[in-house]
């Protein structure tokens, strides 16, 4: 209105006009993704590009000698190839096993559902160092296994279960399991059940229909599980630390080696640099594979597969589907008395076997250790007497109450700044036309890719020249590097879901924007941001390789001090407190739980 | 293959304590267009699973050309499914996706390839074989659908709403289309919908659902001029339904009395037999219910509103005895003739030939 009365304008001035607004906008944007951007660059890029350079230069300049002291024997090599050994092989079973838990949990009713997703849910959340504590008990000299093995007359003295491949490789499983069924759940999910029901109807036998038609949709979501699996796996050092023997050492073991004990900054930063290149090594052939892109799942099942690979490699993978499938209808012919009265719609008892004692194995551990932590027995199994005893040596101890205090103010405090940084970079990446988005997301997403130790290093060595050492402060900003790609993620799938006409309509009504987002879009998002909030707070209060360095010794959190305790000794007192933390989890998935369905049923 | 015909006896189906087929039985006969026409959640799907072997049932029996299919699992039955929302399979080619029941039945290749061009041909999309699904639009999809469904020459075609999904003019060409695949192939088709001017259309018969349970089964004559209750009257184009008792019976029809009258009239049956005394619904469809200016009839009303939707032109008349219904009547658009007022008391009147009378006391 206001420009068809103005007289004439000046073309000039409307390039003004136009700028004026590219400009303002430029400022919403750089005050929404700003915040975020410069936590990254502050405490990720420079943090690692340091550490990186340390590898390179020492007080008398450019210098090489500690990429030469890892070539230079075979002891750096090997453990590195130890490292790959044991994150392959996890990832594989991680996989396969963790395929049927996905898919039962895909097809089931709602009910059946929420209860097979609370257990992998259940042992998601609980802190790893508790789960791997869980099996140092279990698989003991007087631990649950040995004594059963005991007892039914299959050895005659107590096995060492303990230190060893076999050990490292079940309790890596056990912490990396629950990633693998959610990451493939979220690809099955998106799968059209009617799709496998019409192949049956033209002829397709269900080993066929499987092979032929679920499988492949489903790939995407197994390519994802397997390069979260693998990359987290590769990064990881609580479970072998605990679990495993000397000849089980991984790489990140041997970088909190040269920063803790021989100081060794440069011969760090070289190991740092050789896990990178690892991990950019995989990420890369997976994105030549599979396209990047399929990692969120999102665009998976329609695009994927079919572009990227060749014609040949298609033809073989053709191939080779078909004869799975004529195998397993073969098999399943032999098998006998094929259950002909059976409803096709219910899941065959075989799987729901499967699938139940596989949550058993991850889930029982923990489990297990409730009793223990009441007995007088100590940690041998079976239990003895009943005792508080261990609660009340917890409770009484300030070390303890003090790590969960600074644990729970962390975790508040990350949850907090995470939520307020991470939010409005959300919006702006679904609500704007802000350029270059795919680019954002992959900056804003690389605190998940890059090694959780480079970052935790390179973090420790900046907070110790600006003096953040020991300080909650710094602990917070580095558990925000870490959280906050996870709250955006959660952020930008609510958002996404989010109707924006519902604001319009508000506004239409004579709601100010402030009003709309007060009465109509906070009250709908809710439920979403709470649960983000939750994920970043879990995050932070199961944090370890972050607070290992930057708490510095004094003012342990929760996870750091149960770390120091469990490194020293394996006490009932440590069963306690894995008790407690298993119930804290538990209560706060329960409500993070019920406040999904509650915004779900809206 | 020839088509084959198909025959349910008490089929059941329970989910929990919730009854989503009760006792039903059905026979098709070769090569015959039946639909299953009713309301959402009235058990449509339901049977069409049972039938295809995608869901098993509690109770009853299946039977495709006598032999008991009750048992078999899907992919023995030789019935063919086209699904709601198509179920083309995303990471095959149109080709692949046709191909496929013939490669499960191990047909040569080069016959396949033929077949395969054939069924794409019949369906007038020979040129869209290397693309995949999600680059097609939603018409091009179903017609894919269909051609993967007829490619194999299944026994019996199942479609469940095939055309649901798309708009007016797209579904008007199809329903042609289907009916021109079905003279050509003499296939026997269920066809499942919930819009009652296709199911009127098509088929050869209408099998109507209500609740699980079916309501009635004949020709779309049969239901629109003699529907066995006041649930099919209502389902089935649009009625209006007058309470009344049945007076006397005669061979050629019934003296009835409209409730709170005296004076007595005429109506024909329905099939079914009526009893002296009883109480009835008589039906008079839209278009036989004649609108006088004279307001002296037997019935009279007030005009409430009238709506002119191209063709027809409509009046909706408040009786003036207020526990009746709203009436509505229908006649051809003409731009002659003297318009009506809203307000206007007019009478109302109809031939006795065309007042058919239901047995009350079933449906709503
Ligand atoms: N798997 C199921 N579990 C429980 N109830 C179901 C299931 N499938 C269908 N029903 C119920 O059975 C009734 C009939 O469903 P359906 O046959 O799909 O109806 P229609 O196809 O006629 O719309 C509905 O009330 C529906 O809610
Ligand atoms: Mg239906």
């Amino acid at each position: 209105m206001a420009v068809a009365k103005a007289p004439a304008i000046e073309p000039g001035q409307l390039r003004a006009t136009a700028r004026f607004r590219a400009r303002s906008q430029a400022w919403t944007w750089a005050a929404m993704g700003g915040p975020l951007v410069l936590l990254l660059v502050f405490f990720l890029v420079y943090p690692v590009g340091q550490l990186l350079l340390l590898s390179i230069y020492n007080d008398s300049g450019f210098t090489l000698a500690p990429y030469r002291q890892l070539f230079a024997s075979s002891v750096y090599i090997d453990v590195l190839l130890i490292t790959l050994k044991i994150s392959l092989v996890t990832t594989l079973v991680c996989v396969v096993t963790g395929y049927p838990i996905a898919y039962l949990i895909s097809v089931v009713g709602k009910e059946r559902k929420a209860t097979l997703l609370f257990w992998v849910l259940l042992s998601f959340w609980t802190s790893f160092l508790v789960r791997a504590f869980a099996w140092i008990v279990l698989l003991g000299r007087n631990g649950v296994i040995n004594k059963l093995l005991l007892s039914l007359g299959i050895i005659s003295s107590p096995a060492s279960l303990l230190y060893n491949f076999g050990s490292v490789l079940v309790g890596m499983v056990n912490a990396l399991l629950p990633l693998a069924v959610l990451t493939m759940l979220s690809v099955m999910e998106n799968i059209d059940r009617n799709l496998p029901r019409a192949a049956a109807t033209l002829g397709a036998r269900p080993g066929m229909a499987f092979w032929k038609i679920y499988f492949p949709l489903s790939l995407p979501g197994v390519a994802a599980a397997g390069i979260m699996v693998f990359v987290t796996a590769i990064g990881f050092f609580i479970v072998p630390a605990l679990l495993g023997g000397r000849r089980e050492t991984m790489i990140t073991q041997l970088i909190i080696d040269q920063v803790q004990q021989t100081l060794n900054w440069g011969f760090a930063g070289a190991i740092s640099v050789l896990l990178l290149i690892v991990v950019l090594i995989v990420f890369a052939a997976y994105d030549r594979l599979l396209g990047l892109s399929t990692m969120t799942g999102a665009a998976a099942p329609r695009s994927a597969a079919p572009s990227r690979l060749a014609g040949p490699i298609q033809r073989i993978g053709d191939t080779v589907l078909t004869l799975l499938g004529v195998i397993s209808d073969r098999i399943l012919l032999a098998l006998p008395s094929r259950r002909r009265d059976r409803d096709p719609d219910k899941a065959g008892l075989g799987l729901q076997t499967f699938v139940w004692t596989m949550l058993v194995i991850i889930s029982a551990p923990t489990l297990l250790m409730i009793p223990l932590s009441f007995g007088t027995g100590g940690l041998n199994w079976p239990p003895q007497g009943f005792t508080l005893h261990w609660y009340e040596t917890v409770l009484h101890s300030p070390v303890w109450t003090q790590a969960f205090l600074r644990s729970l103010l962390v975790g508040l405090g990350t949850g907090g700044l995470a939520m307020l940084i991470g939010t409005p970079a959300a919006f702006l990446l679904v609500r704007s036309n802000i350029p270059g988005k795919a680019a954002w997301l992959a900056f804003i997403l690389s605190p998940i890719v890059v090694p959780r130790m480079i970052i935790a290093v390179g973090m420790f060595y900046v907070f110790a020249s600006i003096g953040l050492v020991g300080s909650a402060f710094g602990l917070v900003l580095g558990h925000t590097v870490v959280a906050v790609p996870y709250v955006v993620m959660t952020m930008m799938a609510v958002l996404r879901n989010y109707d924006t006409r519902l604001d319009q309509a508000a506004q239409s009504l004579g709601a100010r924007p402030f009003a709309t987002l007060r009465h109509i879009t906070f009250p709908i998002l809710g439920a979403g941001m709470f649960s983000s909030f939750l994920f970043a707070f879990a995050t932070s209060f199961d944090e370890l390789t972050i607070a290992l360095f930057a708490t510095g010794g004094l003012n342990a959190t929760l996870p750091k001090q149960f770390w120091d305790e469990v490194t020293l000794q394996v006490s009932p007192v440590i069963a306690a407190v894995s008790t407690c933390l298993f119930i804290f989890m538990g209560l706060l998935i329960f409500v993070a739980e019920r406040l999904r369905r509650r915004a779900a049923a809206r | 293959m020839t088509s084959s015909s198909l025959r349910v006896k008490g089929l059941t189906k329970r989910y929990g304590d919730f009854v989503a087929l009760a006792p039903t039985s059905l026979d098709v006969a070769k090569g015959e267009f039946l639909t299953l026409l009713g309301p959402s959640g009235s058990g449509k799907t339901t049977l069409l699973s049972l039938i295809a072997g995608l869901a098993h049932p509690d109770e009853g029996q299946i039977l495709v050309d006598d032999a008991d299919v009750t048992h078999s699992p899907a992919y023995d039955r030789d019935i063919g499914v086209v699904f709601q929302n198509y179920a083309l399979f995303p990471h095959m080619t149109v080709e692949d996706n046709i191909a496929f029941p013939l490669k499960m039945r191990k047909v040569a290749d080069a016959d396949a390839r033929r077949r395969t061009a054939e069924a794409l041909e019949t369906v007038r999309l020979p040129h869209v074989a290397k693309r995949y699904p999600r680059e097609l639009s939603g018409g091009q999809q179903q017609r894919i659908a269909l051609a993967r469904c007829i490619v194999y020459r299944p026994a019996i075609i199942l479609m469940d709403e095939p055309l649901g999904a798309l708009d007016k003019k797209l579904r008007d060409q199809m329903q042609l289309e289907i009916k021109r695949i079905h003279r050509e192939l003499r296939t026997t088709i269920i066809y499942v919908t919930h819009d009652q001017e296709e199911a009127m259309t098509m088929s050869d018969r209408i099998c109507l659902m209500n609740a699980g349970a079916i309501e009635q089964l004949g020709t779309p004559e049969d239901l629109y001029f003699r529907p066995q209750s006041v649930f099919v009257a209502d389902f089935l184009g649009e009625s209006n339904l007058l309470s009344a008792t049945v007076r006397q019976v005669d061979a050629q029809g019934l003296d009835i009395v409209l409730a709170d009258q005296t004076a007595p009239s005429r109506a024909v049956g329905n099939g079914a037999s009526f009893t002296a005394g009883e109480p009835i619904k008589l039906m008079v469809r839209p278009q036989n219910l004649h609108v006088a200016d004279a307001a002296n009839g037997q019935l009279t009303g007030r005009l409430v509103d009238v709506m002119i939707s191209g063709s027809m032109t409509r009046l909706y008349i408040a009786p003036e005895k207020a526990d009746m219904p709203q009436l509505v009547a229908a006649y051809p658009t003409r731009s002659s003739a003297a318009p009506y007022e809203i307000g206007q008391r007019v009478s109302l009147g109809w031939n006795s030939a065309d007042a058919v009378a239901i047995r009350d006391g079933r449906g709503h």
